[in-house]
């Protein structure tokens, strides 16, 4: 298999502290990746500078072939590599259908056009209304985003990535904060989703991914820790202590 | 809501647009035609601004350079190169353009009160300049600037054609500001408003969606400073001030930022104020700082914002 997203040797500092340090991380093509890790392990900043949110102090990062270390986020997106957020992200004041519109309407560039009616965007409606049905969110397709529950915004969140149809996802924490209902709800659709395409997911905790994954990483104090699929790592004893260590199981 | 295909505006706001436009042909029978021509162009002026506060979730603290700016250009091309008054107003407008395209790229590297600071600061160089600069007249500013004839034709010495001249200037600005609203442009502005990581997470390079923004509201500030200067035959520092720039953003809040019609109800009561009140003197600050304050305190969605919500209809 093929490489997709690649980082070697990849370190952050904040005036002094190293937050991430000499990380090496390969996502095979195809797969389900998790990056997990007890909080302060480091997880958050390496999904900012693998989404290029911020940028790295040291270490490259290759997608597909391509170095894209010095990348601003917008492009990156553009190349097919998207990220979600912890925070639902939603446009709130928008529909359900401007919110997956927004999404469609970038590929195609008349973004800029001022001078254009909104009804133009009309055509993009029914490919809208299509994502929105996939996560089933049909019922809400003239709510405000605002409206919607926790659990249907992340739903309105993946419809709108799907749109732009990308090679690759970045979650950010896809479960945090969500009722066991919708841990197994997203989960379906996360695995429904990975179907051709790459997935680099970052999670809290090792259950969560236990069944999803394909492949999971463990990061502690800004370093890798194990790397192996669950069997392995799950019964790692420097896992095991990592995670105890910091109060969870 | 239902939405014309061909004017991408709905029923409602085609109808309150004809009923304004009814309005003010009207108007100049009934008032005098100099102040219902100031309150037009302080609408244009709230309603650029609007687009920047209100769209693209931009705080500009510096709005009267472009306002200002342009008033000095467009009053310096009728008076001392002979422009006709569309091509003085032409020049005005394109150096507002000019100025927001140069203040802007770096204002829009900075966020919130920075951004405000910025843009203050610039517009304090532009006030300077004002001040200094050898054509500018230093505190007399421009006077008895010239109001010349219409595409070399129609004088615009009476106050009636001027005022419909006015009117078609400032109504087309005000509906194309609506366009852009409510175009794919203006959806990108909304949505980065709303949440700028997201815009970007999706692709979307959210600098140019703002610097484009901001060229657009400066080039209609100036519009709107442009036509000013036409209508009193004056260029003078109080539309470079500061203090210019404190009075559009009370404008936009008081009618509702974010709303189409906020801005102009904004704009006519501040406009009014000033001219009813001026018996009052130096009290009239008083007035419009309590009536901001009560404004605020009491409808924080501005006149029209609070409206909106009642009717549950866009305004």
């Amino acid at each position: 298999m093929s490489v997709m997203l690649e980082a070697r040797g990849l370190t952050k500092e904040f005036k002094g502290f190293v937050a991430v340090n000499r990380v090496d991380l390969r996502v095979e093509k195809g797969s389900i990746h998790a990056l997990i890790g007890p909080n302060g392990a480091g997880k958050t900043t390496c999904f900012n500078l693998l989404t290029k949110f911020l940028q790295p102090t040291s270490g490259t990062i290759t997608y597909d072939g391509r170095d894209i270390t010095r990348l601003a986020p917008a492009e990156i997106a553009r190349l097919g590599l998207v990220r979600s957020f912890q925070i639902s992200a939603v446009f709130p004041e928008l529909s359900v259908l401007q919110n997956v519109r927004v999404a469609l309407q970038r590929k195609r560039g008349e973004s800029y056009d001022f001078w254009r009616s909104e009804a133009f965007l009309r055509r993009y409606d029914d490919e809208a209304r299509h994502h929105i049905n996939e996560v089933g969110l049909s019922d809400f397709t003239d709510h405000r985003a605002a409206e919607l529950s926790y659990g249907r915004k992340r739903a309105l969140e993946i419809a709108a990535t799907l749109a732009l149809d990308p090679d690759m996802l970045l979650l950010d924490e896809p479960m945090a904060g969500m009722a066991q209902a919708d841990v197994e709800r997203i989960s379906a659709l996360i695995r429904r989703v990975a179907v051709n395409r790459t997935i680099l997911m970052v999670e809290h905790n090792l259950s969560v991914v236990a069944n999803l994954s394909d492949r999971i990483t463990v990061l502690a104090r800004g370093e890798i820790l194990a790397e192996g699929d669950y069997a392995t790592v799950s019964k790692n004893p420097d896992v095991i202590d990592a995670y105890i260590g910091a109060g969870h199981a | 809501m239902m939405v014309s295909e061909a004017t991408g505006m709905s029923k409602l706001h085609m109808a309150i647009f004809a009923v304004l436009l009814a309005f003010l042909v009207a108007l100049p029978f009934f008032v005098y035609p100099v102040f219902a021509m100031k309150v037009m162009c302080f609408a244009l002026f709230a309603a650029a601004f609007n687009l920047l506060l209100g769209f693209g979730g931009l705080l500009s603290f510096g709005h009267a350079a472009y306002f200002g700016g342009a008033s000095y250009v467009a009053a310096h091309a009728a008076k001392v190169w002979g422009l006709t008054p569309e091509l003085a107003v032409l020049c005005g407008t394109a150096a507002a353009a000019v100025l927001g395209l140069v203040i802007g790229s770096l204002a829009i590297r900075r966020q919130g009160i920075y951004f405000a600071m910025v843009t203050l600061a610039f517009a304090q160089m532009i006030y300077f300049l004002a001040l200094q600069l050898p054509f500018t007249g230093g505190e007399d500013g421009l006077q008895s600037v010239p109001r010349g004839r219409l595409f070399g034709i129609f004088s615009l010495q009476d106050s009636l054609p001027l005022y419909f001249f006015v009117l078609a200037v400032t109504l087309g600005g005000i509906l194309f500001l609506y366009r852009v609203v409510h175009s794919p442009f203006g959806q990108v502005l909304k949505a980065i408003r709303e949440n700028e990581p997201r815009a970007i997470s999706l692709g979307y390079d959210v600098n140019r969606y703002k610097l484009m923004v901001f060229v657009l509201s400066a080039t209609f500030a100036g519009l709107a400073g442009a036509v000013k200067s036409q209508v009193f035959q004056l260029a003078s520092l109080t539309d470079v001030h500061w203090s210019m720039s404190g009075e559009v953003v009370l404008m936009a809040l008081l009618g509702g930022m974010g709303t189409i019609f906020g801005p102009l109800v904004g704009a006519a009561i501040v406009v009014s104020m000033q001219n009813y009140f001026a018996t009052f003197g130096a009290w009239v600050t008083v007035m419009q700082g309590v009536i901001f304050v009560l404004g605020v305190l009491l409808f924080r969605e501005g006149l029209i914002g609070v409206l909106s919500r009642w009717l549950k209809r866009p305004l």
